[in-house]
């Protein structure tokens, strides 16, 4: 299998509406592709189950997140009220952890949103400078009103002329090859 | 039989003809079209109230706390009311994006992204007021657990030191569940925008987002963990504002019911600052197909509720202070309504629990002007409620010998008035420059959006409501 045939990346296909997305989306996931994605302004509801998706790992990192940031908080303000500076406030225990918990509540937020946010990015291999789809002009419209469906030539059962049969016997339109010009 | 109960049906979320390209059109031309003129002059206006809050700012650090009107008894002005103030209506915007989203509430589509703009400048201007209040502002760093020359840390049992994280929390989280909102929108200006410059802007805000499904999974999961750990976050930022005060010893400020009746209040000031803003931007945008008399009604219906919240709490202050005995609880309560500053508690009365009661009424619910008038009382009432906590329990303490009035000076008040600059000053850039709808959550939730309702052939299909006939009683 060659992952480069003359830099192709993929054949993008459009359809008209959400429906025909999920439709055509299990069509080609029956037929055994690996290598494909679906493209709408807006998730899809359905979608996922369509395309076979395995869960999501980002709740798996936002969780060390949130227990680096308790775990965190709580050795940095032991370390500062009972090790390293320890202050006698008329007589009351330095471990006075109830008067923690504000703080350390706040940490694992924090450090929990930032496990989500760029947890998501990094699944998503996102910021990326470019993208191959990106060179069709016809994608623009994918942000606004517009479905797309594109099946990547890594894919190891890819054949393009099958794979356009496939998309045009599935009614998308607008059949597109993709290069990779990078 | 006949009927014995009527079925109102949800009303559409989108009114009018519209499709997903000309919501897209609707919301993103406004970025796109040249600047109007309207702007330029209320741009003007913000940055020549900016520059006041600029001057207020440099004069306090040149001169000192002195130029404020705080002295003994009362150590405590105007800079906590606004900070509070300001915080509070913050915490309407992470409701409607964290505590709606949960909820499953459609309706917050129209009002997310806006309202999460306002939470992020509010908080801003809240930030100000601790920040420059300590007096020596080039020691600032004191306030985080940051290594200093005198080897000491923070005391982690003040709960000024809880402010300080609660707050910057609040601020990065809420800024960071507005950029992840607005990438997939970015990515739209991105796509449609004609200039070059915009083009490369928005490029690198939209980060390469191309709609991918594979992305909308983890997206998705994402915004649904951050909805989750922004509800107990906004409820903890105003509890332990509340801790503030409730954790020290001054009559009127050490109650248990502190906390529900802070965040109570910071919703129901936050919910009249966003429909101010929005009953102004949707006439001038001409967004009323998305920001429907039905949202309106809806906002109302919980300004209604928290209202009576804020008021069940002013009744029940009264009630304990009289059930729990202490003379000087009794005592302050009494001065609040017939005192020194019964005026302000009157003021506050009125605008709190009278005012949002008219939404009792559906007429009224639905009447944008008189909508508008509540929502501004609605803030002045809210101030005064802080302004009364804050004041009326320190002029009257525990010694009849150290009571005094408090008065703010013309600084206090300019830092107020400029804080307004900085809020409409970035307000403004934001309905400028970035899709001031969450766009494709909007679409989202649009009937033509569902793939049940399209037929075999794809043809869309309107959804039918289906009414269900009344059981009969007695079988």
């Amino acid at each position: 299998m060659s992952t480069t045939k003359n830099n192709l990346y993929g054949i993008l296909a459009e359809v008209r509406n959400p429906k025909e997305l999920i439709d055509v989306a299990k069509l080609v996931d029956k037929s055994g592709y690996k290598n494909y994605d679906t493209f709408s302004p807006f998730p899809v509801h359905g979608m996922d189950k369509a395309m076979n998706l395995n869960k999501s790992k980002l709740g798996w990192i936002v969780l060390g997140h949130g227990i680096v940031g308790l775990t965190g908080a709580f050795a940095m303000i032991y370390y500062m009220m009972v090790y390293d500076y320890p202050l006698n406030i008329s007589g009351k225990t330095l471990m006075n952890i109830p008067a923690w918990i504000p703080v350390m509540f706040e940490l694992t937020i924090l450090l929990s949103a930032f496990g989500a946010v760029f947890g998501m990015f990094f699944l998503n291999g996102l910021p990326k400078f470019n993208h191959p789809l990106f060179n069709s002009e016809q994608f623009k419209k994918v942000t606004d009103d517009g479905f797309f469906i594109c099946i990547e030539a890594e894919d190891p059962q890819f054949d393009a002329e099958k794979v356009e049969k496939l998309l045009k016997n599935a009614g998308a339109q607008n059949i597109e090859t993709i290069h990779d010009e990078s | 039989m006949s009927k014995t109960y009527e079925y109102v049906p949800e009303p559409a979320l989108v009114k009018g003809n519209h499709d997903f390209s000309s919501i897209t059109a609707l919301v993103t031309d406004i970025n796109m079209r040249p600047t109007p003129k309207g702007w330029y002059i209320a741009f003007a206006i913000s940055n020549m109230l900016l520059l006041v809050l600029l001057v207020s700012i440099a004069y306090l650090i040149w001169e000192g706390t002195g130029i404020w009107g705080l002295n003994q008894p009362v150590g405590w002005g105007w800079a906590i009311i606004n900070f509070v103030w300001w915080v509070g209506i913050g915490h309407a915007g992470t409701l409607i994006s964290a505590i709606l989203f949960l909820f499953r509430q459609g309706w917050r589509t129209a009002i997310n992204r806006f309202a999460e703009a306002m939470t992020i400048f509010a908080v801003m201007c809240a930030g100000i007021f601790p920040a420059i209040h300590v007096g020596r502002i080039w020691v600032v760093y004191w306030m985080f657990p940051l290594p200093n020359q005198m080897a000491m840390w923070p005391n982690f049992n003040s709960p000024l030191l809880w402010d300080v994280f609660a707050v910057s929390t609040y601020m990065t989280v809420s800024f960071l569940f507005w950029y992840v909102g607005l990438v997939p929108d970015l990515a739209t200006v991105r796509d449609r925008i004609k200039s070059k410059v915009g083009k490369v802007l928005y490029g690198i805000g939209a980060l390469g987002w191309r709609g991918s499904n594979r992305h909308w999974w983890n997206y998705e999961k994402s915004y649904m963990i951050l909805a989750g750990l922004a509800t107990p976050l906004v409820l903890s930022v105003h509890t332990i504002v509340s801790f503030d005060f409730a954790v020290s010893l001054i009559p009127g400020w050490h109650t248990t019911i502190f906390p529900p009746y802070f965040v109570a209040g910071a919703v129901f000031s936050g919910f009249a600052m966003v429909l101010t803003l929005m009953i102004i931007c949707r006439k001038i945008y001409n967004l009323e197909d998305i920001m429907t008399v039905d949202h309106i009604e809806k906002m109302n219906l919980i300004i209604l509720v928290t209202g009576s919240m804020v008021g069940f709490a002013y009744l029940m202050e009264f009630f304990i202070a009289w059930y729990g005995q202490v003379e000087y609880e009794k005592a302050i309560f009494i001065i609040r309504a017939t005192g020194p500053y019964a005026w302000a508690y009157w003021i506050m009365i009125a605008c709190n629990v009278i005012s949002p009661q008219l939404f009792w009424s559906k007429k009224i619910r639905r009447n944008v002007t008189l909508t508008f008038i509540v929502s501004i009382v609605v803030n002045i009432g809210m101030w005064f409620e802080r302004f009364v906590i804050t004041v009326s329990s320190l002029s009257t303490d525990f010694l009849p010998s150290s009571w005094g009035y408090y008065s703010p000076t013309i600084w206090d008040v300019l830092t107020y008035v400029g804080t307004f600059g900085l809020f409409f000053t970035f307000f403004l850039l934001f309905l400028r420059f970035l899709p001031m709808i969450a766009v494709a959550e909007l679409k989202g939730v649009m009937p033509q959006a569902d793939p049940h309702n399209y037929d075999e052939n794809g043809e869309y299909v309107e959804p039918k409501v289906e009414v269900p006939e009344p059981k009969k009683l007695n079988s």
